[in-house]
């Protein structure tokens, strides 16, 4: 039987996610030193700390309702460009994937319909040096194992591997969109720091979503 | 580190509240939503002037709230733009009924935050934004494959402008147009002696050793786009003045406001070095200054450096900024 994803698998991911950025948060702030300005860890930490807070104070009642309050949160706390895209990823996932518990189909969408989020938020492609050139393959080898049949660790598997190779190929890429841009071929040989906090989610969900039901 | 701070994290709530002390009357502060409110906002059948951005840049928001500026001012976090919220409730505050402008720097975060507040905006009244993005910074050399260039000190010259035209009564559409104008005839270039250091961050932002300076940067601790060794002011201020004045003709028409800015760690004695410089290099040009400003009005936290703005002026440009201003940061004719 497919793994079913409720609310509390989903805020599990959420909380894990949180945990892993306050773990990363000086190196996602370092990387940003190098070509940005230096509060990409500092600014995820406090959003996702506020996002745990709320779930804390009263979680939400099904799927839809949690990312919604997630993204809420992230666009009301962040600031800076993280927020709004972060902000917009969640949102976008809670309005595609639906109020009841999902499966795996359902949570590949609700990742694709997040990822469609970003680009439009971002106004930013592949190969721009930024959280898309992880999320992007992600949702891809996502897809592609889910429609295989895969089991939904496999495919969360998947995902992360390819988000961790976009991730690592951010370092040679010149950046095109946001403060790196600035830099021009200074920003040469830097891994990207928004690629680096996305393979955070990736991780969490791969490490929280696909328990084994008992 | 060693700053006059309480702790890191409360830096901009501490300031916000020394600001409030500081200006009675003359500002009211929202402190929940981090808004610098004109002590009268909203000014019934004025457009309202809404700007913000990261904080760090004083006196650049806030700090240039008040009769014949801005309505109010959004502080982020340092160097981190406000969120849609306090861009929300910083618009509502201030409409008086003839519409709201939104001032932005061309930033990838603050250009999206201010987009998802103009929708929150409409979605939730009838309040016309207009938003208006700075992007005069010339280090940005190409826009195709970047975030375009940076809004910097031309975002000053702009609110003081704008806000001179809003005080006059003029409507919404023709003090957005004013502000597309002065933002396509301004340019600007900016250097740095030393980095910054973010208080979250506790160390600076990146090692500049003694005897080299970045050229280009921008006002976040970001470093420039070329390094070199420490030169003569004579000698900055063509670096600086040489890519401006290839960009745009500021030859023709009725001349410049000149504009020589401070980046927070640089005294006025070497502002007005700069300033002499630049003059110089001007009158060589065949560029006639109208109206200049020397001092430090748009920082980067405690960097050391300057930045070189040229904005081409004409008679109702001159006159509205020559026009009253009572601000904390810019005070005269009153």
């Amino acid at each position: 039987m497919a793994a079913e994803l409720d609310v509390d698998r989903l805020q599990a991911w959420v909380r894990e996610f949180a945990r892993t950025v306050a773990d990363h948060r000086d190196e996602l702030t370092e990387l940003d030193s190098a070509i940005g300005d230096a509060d990409h860890g500092t600014n995820m930490d406090r959003g996702l700390s506020a996002a745990v807070a709320a779930l804390d104070a009263g979680p939400p009642a099904d799927p839809a309702a949690l990312l919604k309050q997630v993204g809420m949160t992230l666009v009301s706390k962040v600031g800076g460009a993280s927020g709004p895209l972060y902000g917009t990823f969640f949102l976008r996932m809670a309005g595609a994937g639906g109020s009841g518990p999902w499966d795996p189909a359902a949570f590949a969408t609700a990742l694709r319909a997040g990822l469609d989020g970003v680009i439009a938020r971002g106004k930013a492609e592949p190969g721009d040096k930024t959280m898309l050139d992880a999320l992007a393959p992600a949702c891809d080898a996502l897809d592609a194992a889910v429609a295989a049949g895969e089991p939904f660790g496999t495919a969360l598997a998947a995902a992360v591997d390819a988000g961790r190779r976009g991730r690592d190929a951010t370092v040679p890429m010149q950046a095109r969109k946001g403060r790196a841009s600035y830099l021009g071929e200074r920003s040469v040989g830097h891994q990207d720091p928004g690629a680096t906090s996305t393979v955070l989610l990736l991780e969490a969900a791969a490490s929280t979503l696909a328990v084994p039901q008992d | 580190m060693k700053k006059l701070i309480n702790n890191p994290s409360d830096v901009v709530a501490d300031a916000l509240r020394g600001m409030a002390a500081a200006h009675p009357g003359l500002l009211r502060i929202d402190h929940e939503n981090r808004i610098v409110f004109r002590g009268d906002a909203p000014v019934q059948g004025k457009v309202g002037l809404v700007s913000g951005g990261g904080s760090g840049h004083e006196p650049m928001h806030g700090g240039f709230v008040g009769p014949g500026m801005l309505d109010a001012a959004c502080a982020g976090e340092v160097f981190t733009s406000p969120v849609p919220d306090q861009v929300l409730a910083a618009t509502q505050g201030v409409d008086g009924g003839a519409g709201v402008l939104h001032i932005v720097k061309n930033y990838t975060g603050d250009v999206m935050n201010f987009e998802m507040a103009a929708e929150m905006v409409t979605a939730e009244s009838g309040t016309e934004v207009v938003a208006v993005v700075t992007d005069d910074d010339v280090a940005v050399q190409d826009s195709l494959y970047t975030a375009g260039r940076r809004g910097v000190g031309v975002t000053v010259l702009l609110e003081k402008i704008a806000g001179a035209a809003a005080e006059q009564g003029r409507p919404l559409a023709e003090v957005a147009d004013l502000a597309r104008t002065v933002n396509a005839n301004g340019r600007s270039m900016g250097m740095a002696l030393t980095s910054c250091t973010v208080p979250a961050a506790g160390k600076p932002t990146f090692d500049l050793p003694e005897g080299e300076m970045e050229i280009g940067v921008g006002i976040h601790g970001e470093p420039g786009r070329r390094r070199v060794p420490v030169a003569p002011a004579r000698e900055i201020a063509e670096m600086l003045l040489e890519p401006i004045l290839a960009d745009l003709d500021f030859g023709a028409g009725d001349g410049v406001l000149a504009f020589v800015n401070g980046l927070g760690g640089t005294p006025l004695i070497e502002l007005y070095v700069m300033y002499a410089e630049v003059a110089a290099i001007l009158e060589r040009s065949g560029v006639t200054v109208a109206r200049s400003l020397v001092g430090s009005y748009m920082t980067s936290l405690e960097m050391a450096g300057c930045s070189v703005t040229l904005l081409k002026v004409d008679d109702d440009l001159v006159r509205l900024w020559d026009a009253p201003v009572r601000t904390p940061g810019l005070r005269w004719g009153v």
